[in-house]
């Protein structure tokens, strides 16, 4: 007994810190605030769609092109000092080939939607092919072609994919040709780029190799011989002082990092800073005005074991909420719906417990062995309709396209996972904590639940 | 006991909701929203005073874009000063072309709270998606009470349990689907990702409650199999039923009371959802007690007649 009640004082207290933890973090300078996504702190969402359909290439190669595509645009994102942006990958659905991938930039803060698509819109991207053996063949085709999409078909053949894309970029400058005095973009390629260089150009002596820039072809050099040490020139394109302009500031925007393949704006997101404050203020209204509801419905109904309840459900509510600083979660409007859904649910454990203690009394046992009884009987009940429930989190969770949607997910997973962890826990100590074998009428009134008796 | 034996009029009920429910869907369907068939939605408002839906949908009518928007769009009021535009997918200069137009000779500043683009082909990947996610999680749900039941076979086998579950999981999210589509006839009510979730999430809710239930009828026809007094199936059932019953009523009326402060106080964004989340809770617990007990009882004397 005194053992019981002696795990009950720090449960308590243990929970008291966790409180006092999410509390304290809420300034403005801890590393544990809650994170808010978009919707509730304002700011841009850019969805892009990776162009693959021309590269025709293995998985390995698919990943590392996204890989250096997300790193690029973080990087260049990074010079324009949006704090905390985020650049993540994502495949286009599981019944989408791997050549379905998408870029997602968020960019929290930044309201202006112009200027967020050109920064990452600026970000060229460098590609060199190799004219098709047969590209005298295709043109006539092309000519002869009816249709849009047999002429892409036929267009897509022209160029071979090498692999020399702008991953491969060690660095590019102004350079101007010595004879003509025209500008010129030199580029370096890194120790990889230059060796797959070499074997290109030396395995295609007497071919054309087309330089490829934002999609477009940029000129078609003949290769005369191998090529060693990884320099290549984009040249012919840049005459006059425009041009001198036009190639300073393709040398800059390729410094900063150039794509390995290009990159389609699907969709854009723009939440005004206001629009999220007062969804912030009116989840945490709901929240609170949620947890009161339900506490007093609880009291009213089950009375001491009602109470207990409520003291359970404040501890499950602090354990989640230092789970979502900890991990961290970021918490969107639907995030929040969700865990003020999951502390509604989070009671459910209770009910039954409660529910079939009642039962236990009402056959004569013990008050002790109620407690025991009903719970060891409920537990079955929770652990199944909780597992069901986990089953549904996680489909929700891996199958979702939005993040909206992914964050609801995340937030019931967890908010059920504890529900369980807090019922064994918490409700359990508590009651036997306070279980008398010797009760009284007053101890016993106190866990009558329902209005009648 | 009663809800036993009067289960022919809550199938009634039920019959009836689904079937008006069904018949909704098909003459009006779901109003599909940007989420699903791509587009453009702009949420701008006035600090003060909005002029009248005439004054701006003039200034849009006019623009030279190609194709033309003007009497496909729909502008509807947001809040006390704003309004919504919804329009077909836009692109970068257009929509800066129509912000511009929506500013232009007004003296306030207006505030544009919320611009979203969404591609045709993103909008068709998510639809997939949320389809593919209801099928699965049904899918789940069925193997998993089979499975949690496999111990129970007699006089019910326990996939019969799990079949019985998707028929009642089936009437809790054909309910609210309807009501949207008739809200969606009428008030222009649209079915977003949001919505989706929320159905998965009624799904969730509703397997939660009829597992208590069969949990009960799993214990009781175990207690009952040495007793010499053995019961009938329709008594056990019946009986369970009634046990569980204010565990049921309380916990969906807790979880009732916490969505009710999400859609009376919440923010404006997840309004619907929380409304979806109301009627399809309702009905979930609805059908745990009064549906898919029954149904257990039904199969029961079906197989006897057999």
């Amino acid at each position: 007994m005194i053992k019981r009640r002696f795990w009950a004082v720090i449960l308590i207290l243990v929970s008291l810190l966790i409180g006092y933890f999410v509390y304290s973090t809420e300034n403005s300078t801890s590393k544990f605030k809650f994170k808010l996504g978009l919707d509730l702190n304002g700011g841009t969402e850019l969805v892009y769609k990776a162009d693959l359909t021309k590269a025709s290439t293995t998985p390995a190669e698919v990943k590392t092109s996204m890989d250096v595509l997300r790193d690029v645009i973080e990087r260049r994102i990074n010079v324009f000092g949006v704090s905390e942006p985020v650049v993540r990958v994502e495949r286009v659905g599981f019944t989408g080939g791997e050549n379905e991938q998408q870029l997602i930039v968020e960019l929290p803060g930044v309201t202006d939607i112009e200027a967020a698509v050109a920064m990452i819109g600026a970000t060229p991207s460098l590609e060199f092919k190799l004219l098709s053996k047969d590209s005298e063949q295709l043109s006539k085709d092309l000519e002869k072609a009816s249709s849009i999409e047999e002429k892409n078909k036929i267009a897509e053949k022209m160029f071979e994919y090498t692999g020399i894309t702008g991953k491969l970029l060690k660095k590019s400058q102004l350079e101007f040709n010595q004879t003509s005095g025209e500008a010129m973009v030199a580029l370096q390629f890194n120790t990889e780029g230059e060796e797959l260089f070499a074997k290109v150009t030396k395995e295609n002596v007497g071919r054309r190799l087309a330089i490829f820039l934002d999609g477009d072809m940029k000129s078609m050099p003949v290769i005369n011989e191998e090529i060693r040490g990884g320099k290549a020139v984009i040249s012919g394109n840049f005459s006059g002082s425009t041009g001198i302009k036009e190639a300073r500031s393709l040398v800059n925007n390729l410094n900063l990092g150039a794509l390995p393949v290009p990159i389609e704006l699907i969709s854009t997101q723009v939440i005004g800073a206001s629009l999220g404050k007062n969804a912030v203020d009116a989840s945490v209204q709901a929240g609170i005005l949620a947890f009161i509801v339900i506490s007093i419905f609880l009291i009213v109904w089950y009375r001491l074991p009602g109470l207990l309840a409520v003291i359970a459900l404040a501890i499950y509510t602090a354990i989640n909420l230092a789970i979502f600083k900890l991990i961290p979660v970021t918490l969107t409007a639907s995030g929040i719906a969700a865990f003020i859904l999951s502390v509604g649910m989070a009671v459910d454990a209770n009910i039954l417990i409660f529910e079939r203690m009642k039962e236990e009394l009402k056959r004569g046992r013990e008050l002790g062995d109620a407690v025991k009884e009903g719970f060891a009987r409920a537990w079955l009940s929770i652990r199944d309709s909780n597992t069901s429930s986990i089953i549904t989190a996680l489909i929700l969770f891996f199958f979702s396209s939005t993040s909206m949607v992914k964050g609801f997910a995340l937030v019931f997973l967890i908010g059920v996972v504890v529900s369980m962890f807090t019922a064994i826990t918490a409700s359990r100590t508590l009651l036997l904590a306070i279980r008398n074998d010797k009760a009284g009428r007053l101890l016993k009134f106190l866990f009558g639940a329902g209005f009648k008796k | 006991m009663f809800i036993v034996k009067y289960r022919k009029i809550f199938y009634a009920i039920s019959v009836l909701l689904v079937v008006a429910s069904i018949a909704s869907l098909s003459i009006w369907g779901l109003k599909l929203g940007i989420d699903f068939k791509g587009g453009t939605s702009i949420t701008f408002q006035y600090p003060t005073e909005r002029p009248s839906i005439e004054a701006v949908k003039g200034k849009i009518d006019t623009l030279q874009v190609s194709p033309a928007i003007s009497g496909t769009y729909s502008l509807v009021p947001y809040g006390p000063t704003g309004y919504v535009l919804k329009t077909r997918n836009l692109s970068e200069p257009e929509r800066a072309l129509i912000m511009g137009a929506i500013q232009s000779n007004t003296a306030e500043k207006v505030e544009f709270k919320k611009v979203n683009t969404i591609g045709p082909t993103l909008g068709k990947t998510s639809a997939n998606k949320a389809l593919v996610s209801v099928v699965l999680v049904l899918i789940c749900i069925v193997l998993f009470i089979t499975f949690a039941f496999r111990k129970v076979s007699k006089p019910v086998s326990s996939w019969k349990y799990g079949l019985v579950s998707v028929l009642a999981l089936s009437h809790d999210v054909i309910i609210p689907m309807g009501l949207f589509a008739v809200l969606g006839h009428y008030l222009g009510y649209e079915v977003d990702t949001l919505f989706v979730t929320a159905i998965l999430v009624i799904l969730g809710f509703s397997i939660h409650d009829t597992i208590v239930v069969f949990d009960r009828t799993r214990e009781n026809l175990k207690n009952n199999r040495g007793d010499k007094s053995a019961k009938s199936f329709e008594t056990i059932v019946g009986e369970s039923i009634n046990q569980t019953f204010t565990r049921s009523l309380n916990t969906s009326l807790t979880t009732l009371l916490a969505i009710l402060m999400v859609f009376l106080f919440g923010p404006e964004a997840t309004k619907n959802f929380s409304l979806v989340l109301l009627v399809g809770v309702f009905f979930g617990t609805y059908s745990s007690i009064f549906i898919a007990s029954n149904l257990l009882v039904t199969i029961e004397k079906f197989q006897k007649k057999a």
